[in-house]
């Protein structure tokens, strides 16, 4: 094997595309000397160039290694691997001398396509790595069979990797799974963006400029009425005039619910987002992990999800809510930030003193809203120091978080218990998949006021003044000049569409490829009928199939090795051949049967009339066609006839 | 084998000394109909070697040398103006034989080469608007000196596919040499041949060329061969469907001339120096004619299936 330039500009192409993915997240210098590294190196193959000397190489790599070792402050651990992996395999390509060091090349190109799935497991991953494997192939079959053109050789390539998915969907079906990932995970592995358990003006509006997923939702049997679709997440107590905080709960009383019915049951698929809150329908009674409700109905994991999880729920539409909230809770809920918001809190007052019960201050509220002309909009006018005033009074323009806040603190100053919960309301119904999905965009806050007997009540003043931000979504509340996430705002139905689709099979690899942990392959091999899934039997059961799978492959070579059509003249014709062969006087692959006559003739004067009659009765039969087949007794006589 | 046709060769080695392969492959592209290039060095025996096919088999014969100043009317022939009909009549060119040498095609211009390789492919000439018919059969042995030489328009790529063979006569051996040096003088040998053949007889024989049997068997063998070909990085292009019919269609003749009446893989491997050298191209060396090296490559690399 030589190593030719197109043979090189293979392998430059398989370091190329397998670091390509890397070069986000390395080391800025690290990328553009790899790039440089590899244009020199394609450079030195099209000019015919020498290589560089070793001596110099040895000094790169050795420097390398030390920016390497002050990039990172150290030599261990997984980024710097991955970087000192591609930063050597470009070098590599610069003293590439002999057959080995390419097949070295070839090997390790393969090793670093697994490490890209330490930092993206998507599926346009997934097929970028898929593309590179074949590129990799291919160049490996270059190097094996030096005079073959492009199109064979890739033909090789892709039969070799359709091969392999047999084999690999064995492999991943059966080889056991360990609990929890088989490295760790870097927390920031997933860029984070989500719920907090803050909420200032201008939270939530945030958070909708995103179109991350924020979790999936499947529901068993009826799906709830829209408006009950409030997911809840962090419950915010406490206010100092601009930022609602969670607080802490001055109760060990369990949270409690009376005369609730109406369950829904559904299994969430949460995306990580680094913190420990759950999200889960109002109100939840069941849950199939270990997770800790707060007593204010909040779910909390017992540590931040920080990797794709599922979990199964079941809620109680209709309830009372800790009908006996201890008062020192109720206290909680009560607190109001000392002399801010003057003007809000008289009118609460106002409210309060007219009404004859709690509930006529709540409608009020919500009429107040409703018909003062405030507008529903993402982007609110800055407020000033009493921020609650600002809003009631001047600028009367908010998202959902300015109306939550007001309307909790208008309570509050009104004598009713009342707090904030964040979390994501509606969602958006993927009928391919059956399930719903939530994006950040999705996020929402509302309010929830304590009521004798009858608990903790869910009102949403949003509701009140954009009724359609809960009935339909965020874009049909806003208007059409707001700038949204691209897929929020977009009406094509072919892009609605198309994101449905996609949605969906992203849910179903997330699900089943990169889901397949121990518990769903114990399921799934259940169904197959294993009856004992175990280390052992899996194993046993994958050495099995590979066997299998391999004897299968090794047949279907082994039948095309052997000649295709052997008849009956074949293989009587062999059969000489094979007793010359053993004689010493074998036939060379491209002769002729009347040419190795011949030959032999020469060789073996005794033999050559013999071989001479067998030839032209083999010739005749295998050439000459229909007519001829009489002579086939003559000839079968004459191969047995023949003896050395 | 055939009568007549031993007769033929019998004559024609006794002229051209040490040439047996040579002379069958001659004759073979012949009943194949198809035309012949031999392409060597000047000396060799190129023109009397079709001097001797040409008055051994009984055919008319003309011999068309080339130059760089010949013009396309100098070989198809020109209208001249009769005084006393008023009319013109057409003269015929020295193409209208029905075996023409064309001795040294590469010195004349590609107007010209195109023009004789027109009437060699269409067996027809048209001129001033008539079409005229050129005597059956009709045969064309074309020289030309290797194409390195100055002064030469090497034929182009397309127009050597026209060839249905090309061969090298090369030197004779020292046997040979000497038979050739102590012997009678070539052109009293050929002044006194006689033909061996008439016309009928060589076209009957080429009529009988097309009855000779291609088995299945010998199929996946050429076309083994067409694939290889394609496929290997060795040749810059593959052997095309007309090198594959033209392959097929030798290999009947050298058949036949073996009295067979089937076509067995050696017939193939006999022809294929012939058929296929002159049709492919070495990648590395483009300027070397190697053809018959790579075409002995090209066999040694396929297994007969």
């Amino acid at each position: 094997m030589k190593l030719t330039a197109p043979l090189l500009y293979g392998l430059i192409a398989c370091i190329l595309m397998v670091s390509a993915p890397h070069a986000a997240h390395l080391p800025l210098w690290v990328s553009v000397l790899c790039v440089a590294l590899l244009a020199w190196r394609f450079y030195l193959t099209y000019s015919g160039r020498p290589l560089p000397s070793r001596w110099l190489l040895l000094g790169v790599t050795v420097a390398c290694v030390l920016a390497i070792a002050i990039t990172f402050h150290t030599l261990f651990g997984r980024e710097v691997g991955v970087t000192l992996l591609i930063l050597l395999v470009t070098l590599k390509l610069l003293e590439l001398r002999t057959a080995r060091d390419a097949t070295v090349l070839i090997y390790l190109s393969s090793f670093i396509i697994i490490t890209n799935f330490f930092y993206s497991q998507s599926i346009p991953t997934a097929l970028f790595m898929l593309l590179t494997l074949l590129v990799i192939m291919a160049t490996w079959v270059h190097m094996q069979t030096g005079n073959l053109t492009f199109k064979p050789r890739l033909r090789i390539a892709v039969i070799l990797l359709l091969q392999a998915i047999p084999l690999s969907l064995v492999i991943f079906v059966l080889f056991p799974r360990v609990q929890g990932p088989l490295w760790g995970m870097p927390q920031d592995a997933y860029a984070s963006s989500g719920l907090s358990d803050t909420m200032a003006p201008g939270t939530m509006s945030n958070l909708s400029l995103s179109d991350a997923v924020a979790f999936r939702a499947t529901f068993d049997g009826k799906v709830p009425e829209r408006q009950q679709l409030y997911w809840r997440g962090p419950v915010l107590w406490d206010f100092d005039g601009t930022t609602w905080k969670r607080g802490r709960n001055i109760t060990t009383q369990r949270p409690s619910l009376a005369d609730a019915t109406t369950p829904v049951g559904y299994a969430v698929t949460l995306e990580p987002h680094n913190k420990p809150w759950l999200f889960v329908l109002d109100m939840p009674s069941k849950l199939s992990i270990p997770a800790f409700v707060a007593p204010d109905f909040q779910v909390l994991n017992d540590k931040p999800v920080n990797a794709r999880i599922r979990y199964t729920a079941t809620s109680l539409l209709d309830y009372r809510a800790n009908a006996d909230e201890p008062p020192q809770q109720l206290q909680r809920a009560l607190a109001l930030p000392q002399g801010l918001n003057p003007r809000s809190r008289q009118l609460a007052a106002e409210w309060r003193r007219q009404a004859d019960s709690p509930e006529t201050v709540i409608r009020t509220a919500l009429a107040h809203f409703n018909q003062q002309e405030f507008e529903y909009t993402l982007e609110p006018p800055l407020l000033g120091f009493n921020s609650v005033d600002d809003f009631m009074f001047t600028t009367k323009q908010g998202f959902c978080e300015h109306y939550a806040g007001s309307f909790v603190v208008l309570m509050r100053a009104a004598g009713i218990p009342a707090r904030v919960v964040t979390g994501y309301q509606g969602g958006e119904y993927n009928d391919l998949g059956g399930y719903y999905v939530l994006r950040q965009y999705d996020a929402h806050a509302w309010a929830e006021v304590w009521l004798q007997n009858r608990g903790w009540v869910r009102i949403d003043p949003t509701a009140a003044i954009s009724p359609e931000r809960i009935q339909s979504g965020l874009n049909a509340a806003l208007g059409d000049n707001v700038i949204l996430p691209f897929f929020a705002r977009t009406q094509s139905p072919f892009l609605l569409k198309l994101r449905v689709n996609l949605d969906a099979l992203t849910n179903q690899w997330n699900q089943w490829v990169l889901g397949y942990d121990t518990e769903r392959q114990f399921a799934f091999l259940t169904r197959l009928g294993m009856e004992d899934v175990s280390w052992k039997n899996m194993a046993l059961n994958l050495l099995a199939w590979i066997a299998l799978l391999v004897g299968i492959f090794t047949l279907i070579m082994l039948r095309r090795l052997v000649v295709r059509r052997k008849d009956a003249v074949q293989a009587a014709w062999l059969k000489v051949c094979r007793k010359l062969e053993k004689a010493g006087l074998p036939r060379a692959p491209h002769e002729g049967a009347m040419d190795y006559a011949a030959r032999i003739a020469t060789a073996r004067p005794d033999l050559a009339e013999d071989l001479h009659d067998i030839a032209a009765r083999y010739a005749a039969l295998r050439y000459g066609g229909e007519a001829e087949m009489e002579g086939m007794a003559a000839f079968k006589d004459a191969v047995r006839a023949f003896k050395l | 084998m055939s009568h007549p046709l031993h007769a033929v060769i019998t004559q024609t080695e006794q002229v051209i000394l040490g040439k047996p392969r040579q002379i069958r492959l001659a004759l073979t592209c012949l009943l194949a109909r198809g035309h012949l290039l031999i392409e060597d060095l000047p000396g060799v025996g190129k023109t009397t070697l079709a001097h001797v096919l040409a008055r051994t088999l009984g055919l008319q014969f003309q011999r068309i040398q080339f130059t760089s100043d010949m013009l396309p009317a100098d070989i198809l022939g020109v209208s001249i103006y009769q005084r006393d009909s008023g009319e013109f009549k057409f003269h015929a060119g020295p193409i209208f034989a029905q075996m023409i040498l064309a001795d040294e095609v590469n010195r004349a211009t590609p107007k010209t080469q195109s023009a004789l390789l027109e009437a060699m492919e269409e067996q027809q000439v048209t001129s001033e608007g008539e079409t005229r018919p050129l005597p059956a059969p009709f045969f064309v042995i074309a020289t030309q000196n290797p194409t390195n030489q100055i002064g030469t328009f090497p034929l182009p790529e397309s127009q050597l596919d026209r060839f249905l063979m090309r061969i090298q006569l090369g030197y004779p051996d020292a046997q040979a040499e000497r038979g050739l040096l102590s012997g009678v003088d070539r052109r009293d040998l050929i002044a006194g041949l006689t033909p061996q053949m008439n016309t009928a007889e060589l076209t009957d024989l080429q009529l009988q060329v097309r009855q000779v049997f291609v088995s299945p068997a010998l199929l996946d063998y050429v076309q083994a061969i067409l694939r290889h070909s394609r496929e290997s990085a060795r040749y810059v292009h593959g052997l095309s469907p007309r090198a594959g019919l033209s392959l097929i269609a030798a290999a009947r003749a050298w058949a036949l001339l073996d009295g067979r009446n089937a076509v067995i893989p050696e017939d193939i491997q006999a022809v294929l120096p012939g058929v296929a050298s002159h049709r492919l191209q070495s990648v590395q060396d483009v300027q070397a004619s190697d053809g018959d090296r790579l075409a002995r490559e090209l066999i040694e690399a396929v297994a007969i299936p």
